[in-house]
């Protein structure tokens, strides 16, 4: 498993502040006065910590997105549309107790709750890249358990191919919901392999604390190699199937967003291209990095896609 | 009633003020390129529709100083529209014209806003006495332009957003009442005398 960036990630410090004394010389004004790094932080983390996770050694040479950035820079629309929105509005949910619904494809249906989950795996922290289909990306430390192992203690049947996710609905918690801007719940799903694979995670905490609820508490899919929506937040139901489900994006338009959603800089969105991103953190004067296949995780997830043409799978 | 032509040029800089102190203070959120970009957009956009304001208002509120501010108030359209421009192909794209070059080609939303910018040049350009007294007739003609751009405006913001179209729409039913006021049938409407 390859767990360092590539070297194409990084931008060497020369040619950083080289370009940023060519933009100065051009006479965009302020480069010189801007730090490219985040302000100070102004959010004092809330969270509860977590504690006895693993440490892991995914990601380790990554510069991680501040807690400030991945906590107000937000797609959760059942906040709202804005990336503000789920910051400003996402107090109002309520995660405990908590209660995750197993059904279909499986020896019996089962229901367990959010904190007996957590003391059922071992938790351990897993670093990720996270690139959005806008074309940003952040580094997350996300603390959590590997789905994989989830699946193997709810027991599918062989009939079981498809794994669907459901998200909480609930108008009284969630202003966004008064909008049909979804159709919802939102929902989401995995090939059982996919859902599988050591990499995908289900994430209860963030640098080290609970989860905070504009995340996705208190439990939430990550997905690495895929683009973020693929990773849904505030999970109640996971079920089994047989068929493959039609998330919600797909509802949406399906031109643009397919159920699988690797990431994948050789095939555009309909309407923007993929092919680069911008780190978040990076500052006003930090150029955009090159998009890598399945987001820098090719070497351990390429595989899954063997024959298949993913230019017409997206 | 009395306008204050510096007043109003100084208020029109308060957005460029405001996004510059946001940035000195490196407090522009989480994705500074991004809001630096949507920000001189919209602002492009709330000039143009203001601009398109000042006949319609002029006649209903029977207020005729309005006129004196109009062609600066289209002016600094085209000026927050440079400096869109700019924020995407500087600190957006870093002048990699190959990228640049293929977003227009590719993606109709880069498309449709250089065109906007582009009809918005001859208009910038003649937009001085001597322009309008050599083009006489014709000068109104060209500026006619300035109903298209804001309407490929909003069309470039539709393009681009993801799934909800609320505020783009909301530019598009202010353009189109912009619009409709201009109509034969709307052109007697006064609210003074």
């Amino acid at each position: 498993m390859r767990k360092s960036p590539l070297p194409s990630e990084i931008t060497p410090q020369a040619i950083y502040l080289e370009r940023r004394k060519i933009l100065a010389q051009m006479g965009l004004g302020l480069a010189g006065a801007l730090g490219a790094g985040a302000a100070p932080s102004a959010l004092a983390s809330t969270g509860q910590k977590l504690t006895g996770y693993q440490s892991t050694a995914y990601g380790h040479d990554e510069k991680l997105t501040t807690y400030d950035n991945i906590t107000t820079y937000n797609n959760f629309y059942e906040f709202g549309t804005d990336k503000e929105d789920p910051a400003s509005h996402a107090g109002s949910l309520k995660t405990r107790p908590w209660t995750l619904t197993f059904e279909g494809a499986l020896k019996r249906p089962r229901q367990m709750g959010v904190d007996d989950l957590m003391r059922l795996f071992p938790l351990e922290e897993r670093i990720y890249r996270m690139r959005c289909v806008e074309a940003w990306s952040m580094v997350i430390p996300w603390v959590g358990f590997p789905l994989q192992k989830l699946i193997q203690w709810a027991e599918p049947t062989a009939q079981a191919k498809y794994v669907e996710f459901v998200s909480l609905a609930d108008p009284a918690q969630m202003p966004g919901l008064r909008r049909a801007v979804l159709d919802w719940p939102y929902t989401e799903g995995l090939r059982m392999d996919e859902a599988q694979h050591p990499l995908t995670l289900m994430a209860v905490g963030l640098y080290g604390e609970i989860l905070p609820n504009q995340n996705g508490a208190p439990l939430r899919l990550v997905v690495p190699w895929k683009y973020g929506f693929k990773g849904i937040k505030s999970i109640v139901k996971i079920r089994f199937r047989d068929t493959m489900p039609v998330t919600s994006w797909m509802k949406a338009n399906s031109a643009e967003y397919g159920f699988y959603s690797n990431v994948n800089p050789a095939v555009d969105h309909p309407r923007w291209s993929q092919a680069t991103e911008r780190r978040i953190g990076g500052g006003l004067f930090e150029a955009r990095r090159k998009t890598l296949p399945f987001n820098g995780y090719a070497e351990e997830v390429a595989s899954l896609y063997n024959g298949m043409d993913l230019k017409k799978y997206f | 009633m009395n306008l204050d032509k510096r007043g109003v040029f100084l208020l029109a800089l308060l957005p460029l003020l405001w996004i510059s102190w946001l940035a000195f203070h490196n407090t522009l959120g989480a994705n500074p390129v991004e809001r630096v970009i949507h920000f001189t957009g919209l602002w492009t956009l709330y000039f143009l529709l203001i601009t398109l304001s000042i006949t319609p208002l002029r006649r209903l509120l029977g207020w005729n100083a309005l006129l004196r501010i109009r062609r600066m108030l289209g002016l600094f359209a085209f000026f927050y529209g440079t400096l869109h421009l700019l924020s995407y192909a500087g600190i957006d794209q870093w002048f990699t014209w190959q990228a640049i070059i293929h977003d227009i080609v590719k993606h109709p939303y880069i498309l449709i806003g250089v065109s906007g910018y582009v009809l918005m040049l001859p208009l910038a350009l003649t937009s001085n006495a001597w322009a309008v007294s050599k083009l006489k007739a014709r000068w109104k003609q060209l500026h006619r332009l300035a109903y298209v751009v804001p309407a490929l405006g909003v069309l470039h913001f539709a393009w681009l957003v993801k799934k909800d179209m609320n505020e783009p729409l909301l530019y598009g039913a202010l353009l189109l009442v912009l619009l409709a006021l201009r109509l034969p049938l709307f052109s007697q409407w006064r609210f003074s005398r």
